[in-house]
């Protein structure tokens, strides 16, 4: 049997077409060159060109969060992969397995301060979950399928793998090997729950009097949603969801209470505060969430279920540990509740859930809508967004004030469905993210909720969503500032608005139409519904909605700094 | 509190600096590192001693652990174990008196003076972080010190435990 030799590039595409990638996302220069002329020759994989390194990232991650795929990435060495280094660490906040393929000069030249050499490698660790340094050309596809199997078990997260160009290069071949199975012996993540733990687990739930379900990212990463309903439905127990977690429970669900922690609802947060029991399920008691870790909860046991041990116990301590996919230990609770015959306590039950509608009654995520002088409440543009898609649309956030008031008004009946940068809070993620939404799915209503300051980060790809047709909708909540730090301005450093204006914004509407798109302005109330239904209307052309909305709208409920998880602003000058 | 954690690796390129990457990231402390290969070649192993409380050393091993290349983590101070160092320590020995006295007190520690120039002494010792300081302060009393290097602390558990891949 004769072998077939192969360069380095080919090996690169060969290994990406038999790990069944569809799209690669990026953008072509010195030494990654070979690669694109291997794509080229070939149809397996498609190369999608952006204008920017970091929205090929953002694209990347966009598809991975709709999809449950890996995303993937392609870009050259030195300024290009620099680029990336936003979308990497936006990727790794939030959990996200991909794979950035960067360039690198040839290995004789590493070290010498070559043409666009960095030690990619070197910047991007602190935000990989791993990376690798090609440097003998048979190892490439299965260094390649290491880096998939890393970046999708687990926790999830993105993995760099640095090519030098002498290993891409004609004058260089070798076989493509890969290995039927992927081992490493120092990598082995935890998938179940510890049974013993399960149990305390069972036992510490079933005694609660005043149970909160408080659920994050996890839920969807694990694809747990079903599951997790399951076992809301089995203890009848009152649900929150994180900036993240939106869509693991369907915001319409009779137990879901709404979102947590610095924006969240009044009853979320109160129900956390007096909780006995908080069962955590795929979720890390971020800062975002606790707000003073000193007085959060004091008399709750904390059953925390993560794969990741590194976030249990890392800000509050778990009274009850849980290592193991959600998934799986979901299950594995419902198989314990079930062999112990649990049945609800009804009468705690009902207390305790009339004390929630009690909260729930005083209604914190709500607004004024009738202002002097018609302006356009942003809350009310979020509504009637809903009201066009049917609530069915991906809604892909920029990061602001927009993104609180879509995670608070559109009720996301479905995982997946809510994708933005949670943890990073990366502006500019917005319309790259949606458009790699839509290039996954096309048919369906794909929209990027953003703002006049977010917008501008990434504004440059639009020019990629002519290229390749991704008529996402484009919903620009415009309030001429920026409008979250123009609202800590307000409520914390004395209405001194340093640099939180744009005074010299664009004609959106024109700027669209530039790009070939099509562009609406909204800037009166009374034709907000009608406007926004004629841009869903339009199937195949990227619609920019620039709506002009009351720039004095402040994000309510809001934490007060340094206080209690329930220790709230409701709306101006009114605490909880 | 001070502890020492012995960690096993994989042997490649880039495993130490996650690891030294790490402990800056998240502000965790390196008193001391040292770093070699094993008798596998393929892994390496590293002892860190550090310092803090019981939540931060809980990170600290958790996030070690965390890094794909880490095989093992174990923090010795738990249990019963043997902490060496080893220390170069090179002081002015100009007339007799303090020649004689270096001497003496190197013999005292069961220390090596293992070369001599003109006017110095080059001593080896090997102990515990407390024995070498201990032996630093003896002589700085009696004689001027030159330059010293520690290598850092290695260590082992005693008895039949062991930190291996398997």
């Amino acid at each position: 049997m004769s072998t077939e030799l192969h360069t380095g590039a080919e090996l690169v595409v060969k290994a990406l077409s038999a790990l069944k990638v569809k799209y690669l996302f990026g953008y072509p220069g010195g030494t990654v060159l070979d690669i694109y002329d291997a794509l080229f020759k070939q149809q397996d994989v498609e190369h999608i060109l952006v204008r920017h390194e970091q929205a090929a990232t953002h694209m990347a991650d966009g598809y991975a969060r709709a999809t449950g795929e890996v995303g993937v990435v392609l870009a050259t060495s030195g300024p290009g992969a620099t680029n990336c280094i936003t979308g990497i660490a936006t990727a790794y906040m939030d959990s996200i397995p991909m794979v950035v393929l960067s360039g690198q000069v040839p290995t004789g030249l590493i070290g010498d301060d070559a043409f666009q050499e960095t030690d990619i490698v070197g910047c991007s660790r602190p935000i990989v979950k791993h990376s690798f340094n090609c440097r003998d050309i048979s190892e490439i596809p299965n260094i390649i399928a290491k880096a998939f199997y890393i970046a999708s078990t687990g926790r999830p997260g993105p993995v760099v793998i640095e090519l030098p160009k002498d290993l891409l290069m004609p004058g260089q071949s070798a076989e493509f090997l890969l290995d039927a199975e992927i081992k490493m012996r120092s990598y082995n993540p935890t998938v179940k729950g510890h049974h013993r733990q399960i149990k305390k687990a069972v036992q510490a739930i079933t005694q609660a009097k005043r149970l909160v379900i408080y659920s994050g990212g996890g839920i969807i990463i694990a694809n747990a949603a079903e599951l997790l309903q399951a076992l809301v439905e089995k203890l009848n127990a009152p649900i929150t969801n994180t900036l993240m977690g939106l869509g693991g429970i369907s915001g319409l669900h009779d137990n879901f209470i709404g979102m947590l922690g610095m924006h969240g609802s009044l009853e979320a947060n109160k129900a956390m505060a007096h909780a006995d029991v908080i069962l955590a399920l795929g979720a890390r008691f971020d800062d975002r969430v606790t707000n003073n870790v000193k007085k959060f909860c004091p008399n709750a046991t904390i059953v925390h279920v993560d794969i990741d041990p590194t976030s249990i116990s890392k800000t509050i301590n778990a009274h009850i540990p849980v290592v193991g996919l959600v998934d799986i230990v979901i299950k594995q609770l419902l198989a314990e509740l079930e062999e112990t015959n649990y049945l609800i306590n009804q009468e705690n039950n009902q207390d305790w859930w009339q004390q929630i509608n009690q909260w729930r009654n005083e209604k914190s995520i709500s607004y004024e809508n009738e202002v002097e002088g018609g302006k356009i409440k942003p809350q009310r543009v979020i509504q009637a967004m809903y009201q066009a898609t049917n609530g069915e649309a991906y809604v892909c956030s920029d990061v602001g004030q927009h993104q609180m008031f879509a995670a608070q008004y559109y009720p996301f009946a479905k995982p997946r469905q809510w994708i933005n940068s949670g943890g990073l809070g990366t502006m500019g993620f917005g319309l790259p993210a949606a458009m790699g939404v839509k290039m996954a799915f096309p048919d369906s209503h794909v929209i990027c909720i953003t703002g006049d300051g977010s917008i501008q980060m990434n504004i440059q790809e639009l020019s990629t969503c002519m290229q390749y047709n991704l008529p996402v909708v484009i919903i620009s909540l415009n309030n001429r500032s920026l409008g979250m730090v123009r609202q800590w301005q307000d409520m914390v450093y004395g209405g001194r608005h340093s640099s939180s204006y744009m005074e010299s914004l664009p004609d959106f509407v024109k700027l669209a139409e530039s790009y070939g798109h099509i562009g609406i302005q909204i800037n009166s109330l009374d034709e907000l519904d009608e406007k926004l239904a004629q841009a869903f209307a339009i199937k195949n052309q990227l619609v920019f909605v620039d709506v002009l909305v009351d720039e004095k709208e402040h994000v309510y409920p809001m934490q007060i700094r340094t206080g209690a998880i329930d220790e709230m602003w409701i709306k101006k000058g009114v605490k909880a | 509190m001070r502890r020492i954690l012995a960690i096993l690796l994989e042997n490649e390129a880039g495993s130490l600096s996650r690891i030294v990457g790490l402990f800056s990231q998240r502000a965790f402390n390196i008193v001391s590192l040292t770093v070699a290969p094993t008798e596998d070649a393929s892994l390496s192993r590293i002892t860190i001693a550090t310092e803090g409380d019981d939540k931060i050393l809980e990170q600290i091993v958790k996030q070690v652990n965390k890094l794909i290349d880490v095989l093992k983590i174990t923090d010795l101070t738990e249990r019963q174990h043997v902490e060496r160092e080893l220390l170069l320590i090179k002081v002015l020995a100009m007339n007799d008196k303090s020649r004689t006295e270096v001497k003496r007190i190197t013999d005292i520690f069961r220390g090596a003076i293992i070369d001599i120039g003109k006017q110095v002494y080059t001593i080896q010792l090997t102990g515990d972080a407390d024995k070498l300081n201990a032996f630093i302060n003896t002589l700085a009393n009696e004689t001027e010190i030159i330059e010293s290097v520690r290598s850092g602390c290695v260590g082992i558990a005693r008895g039949e435990k062991a930190l291996r891949a398997k």
